[in-house]
């Protein structure tokens, strides 16, 4: 205390001087997150970022208020505790539900301290309150007024409340599907679904909204809070699996937005900053994912895909239902062998099997053996944007054999085998070639322009959505059945006694 | 009017961040896209400082201090988890120091003791 007031005026404390250290550490964020168009130049990025972290956590340490030094130092221990072994440990195919708890705790953070300040308005936002003396010194030179605070910082940090409980309870159901906790097929009211949740929706409006006019209730904002958890339950609940990559991305999308408004509630540029690049981020990559589904985001949020009427129908329809050639690991391996150049299309079959290191195993077989091996990779393949493409990194397989699916597709027709390892929507033709389908329009990764196919599958059950895949009767395609790490084994095995 | 400046210059932040976001990230390769999100649930995890501000207010009763201190726990949360775990990944991606096609005739040979050393460093990070 008698530091602190030492130091009130001295330099370091000064309004200036925190806020040169904001936009040095915005600029930190920019810089680093460019450093992500490549993998060489990743590494360092991450770490230019973390640095920026570090500064803008100095910067708001030396604000004159700061206080409570005890909580800061037991909360950031806590953090500490629970972030570093979680990180060190998590495995690679368990990164989807790392990515969407780690979101989560994101957007809770945002929403308690959206709490906190309507606690600490003295229960109201109302601007026409009477001050009650006490003032923050705020960072940026100008004083927020306890009990009574401007209009606009009530609707940000309403926002920021709505949004945040939204994004803890909706990433912590995605949390739950993909450790599958809960079960990963969409759960729902059926067709009141949308119903509920727009009630849910409006319901929490207009708390927010008689919050923002004034209420002088702390229930109210808890009402709000509890809503808000209730909506992201059910949204995310009735979503399937496959959907997911889609989900992850709108719920980091919406941590983003609402870190961001809690930095105009609070006046903090760093905040503003850092939200904004989150929330741009997880648009961008929300959009991608769902245009590579071919699928509209109002039509995944709204759920229930798989198991529908309409996906029965188009089974109805499948007059393609010829035979199925079944193989062997030691025919696969021949087949193998002899090609000269091989194509890996990886699923999320592969991630469950946890098969990569068995997959690099028999591609480095095969690469001695003078085959040219590559790895095309769908956009949604797997659980997460990107999943299947860190697996393989963490096998060891190098960066320039994994391709992105438009540069993968004109490739097809020139490789003699592709071997599909426990992906199934994304290879199917009915895509293309079947109106009726519920995934016509998808983009695909066209396998059955190569010569022959491979595809490893447990069964024959059909995919995600519940379609048949006319890949698998077509005459150049072999089925391998069985699990995709002992089966790629097997085949590795058999390729070593060739 | 200072209040409705900072509202006007924090706005024109805003809206300016969001524009940069969206030309940067639009750089990064589909390849990337995990630990892009990984790195920017460690960048969201800034709400810590919107946590640190607020413990600095005086007259917090013990409710919102304990409602602080989870909120700055969530967020060390992730930043720490979030930095360290975009960095093993992306050290996975690095780890290629050669080219690897060039040399095809012998890389069957000279990328076993390759591939095995990768994923010692991919340990070293983890412990």
């Amino acid at each position: 205390m008698i530091v602190s007031t030492l130091l009130a005026t001295s330099f370091l404390q000064s309004e200036d001087f925190i806020y040169v250290l904001y936009i040095v550490a915005f600029a930190l964020f920019i810089q680093g997150l460019r450093g992500l168009a490549g993998p060489t130049t990743a590494v360092r990025g991450n770490r230019i970022a973390a640095v920026g972290m570090a500064i803008a956590t100095i910067a708001t340490l030396l604000n004159p208020g700061e206080g409570n030094w005890g909580l800061i130092a037991l909360g950031i221990a806590l953090g500490v505790a629970v972030g570093v072994p979680a990180a060190r440990q998590v495995k690679m195919t368990a990164m989807p539900q790392m990515v969407a708890l780690f979101n989560g705790v994101g957007g809770g953070a945002v929403a308690l301290i959206s709490w906190v300040e309507f606690r600490h308005s003295g229960s109201t936002y109302g601007s026409h309150t009477v001050h009650l003396g006490a003032e923050l010194l705020h960072p940026l030179g100008a004083s927020i007024q306890i009990g009574g605070v401007p209009t606009y910082v009530a609707i940000f940090s309403v926002f920021a409340a709505i949004v945040g409980s939204i994004s803890f309870w909706g990433s912590n159901i995605a949390f739950g599907k993909l450790q599958e906790i809960i079960p990963g097929r969409p759960i729902s009211f059926g067709s009141a679904q949308q119903a509920v949740n727009l009630v849910l929706l409006v319901l929490a409006l207009a708390a927010g909204v008689d919050l923002i006019a004034g209420a002088h209730s702390e229930l109210l904002f808890i009402g709000m809070l509890i809503v808000a958890a209730l909506l992201g339950n059910a949204v995310v609940l009735p979503i399937g699996g496959a959907d997911m990559p889609v989900v992850i991305s709108l719920l980091n999308a919406f941590t983003g937005l609402s870190a961001a408004a809690t930095g105009m509630a609070l006046n903090n540029p760093a905040l503003i900053v850092a939200g904004m690049i989150v929330g741009a981020s997880g648009t961008i990559l929300t959009r991608l994912m769902a245009s590579a589904m071919n699928r509209s985001i109002p039509a995944i949020v709204a759920g229930g895909f798989g198991g529908g009427g309409a996906v029965a129908g188009a089974e109805g329809a499948g007059e393609h239902a010829g035979t199925v050639r079944s193989t062997s690991a030691a025919d696969a391996a021949i087949q193998l062998a002899y090609a000269s150049r091989v194509v890996v299309v990886p699923g999320y079959g592969m991630a469950v099997a946890q098969a990569q290191h068995a997959v690099r195993e028999l591609t480095k077989e095969l690469e001695a053996r003078q085959v040219d091996v590559s790895y095309a990779i769908h956009p949604v393949a797997g659980r997460m944007p990107g999943h299947m493409n860190v697996l393989l990194a963490e096998a060891d397989v190098p960066y320039d054999q994994l391709k992105e699916m438009d540069d993968a597709n004109p490739e097809f027709a020139r490789t003699d085998v592709s071997l599909v390892i426990g992906a199934n929507d994304v290879t199917n033709p009915a895509a293309k070639n079947t109106p009726s389908s519920p995934i016509y329009g998808m983009p695909i990764l066209e396998v059955a322009d190569s010569r022959s196919v491979i595809v490893i599958k447990r069964s024959m059950n059909p995919g995600f959505a519940g379609i048949e895949n006319e890949l698998y009767f077509d005459p150049k395609t072999s089925m391998l059945f069985g699990d995709a790490k002992s089966a790629v084994s097997e085949i590795t095995a058999e390729l070593a006694q060739l | 009017m200072i209040l409705a400046s900072t509202l006007t210059t924090n706005l024109a932040i805003l809206v300016l961040a969001g524009f940069i976001g969206f030309v940067v990230i639009s750089k990064v390769p589909n390849t990337l896209h995990t630990p892009l999100m990984s790195g920017t649930n460690a960048i969201h995890g800034i709400v810590l400082l919107g946590g640190l501000l607020l413990l600095g207010l005086a007259g917090l009763d013990a409710f919102s201090k304990a409602l602080l201190v989870i909120a700055v726990a969530f967020g060390t949360i992730n930043i720490v988890g979030g930095f360290l775990v975009t960095d093993r990944m992306l050290e996975m991606f690095k780890s290629k120091p050669k080219p690897p096609k060039a040399d095809e005739g012998e890389g069957g040979a000279s990328s076993g003791p390759g591939g095995s050393g990768g994923s010692g460093d991919g340990q070293g990070g983890r412990s």
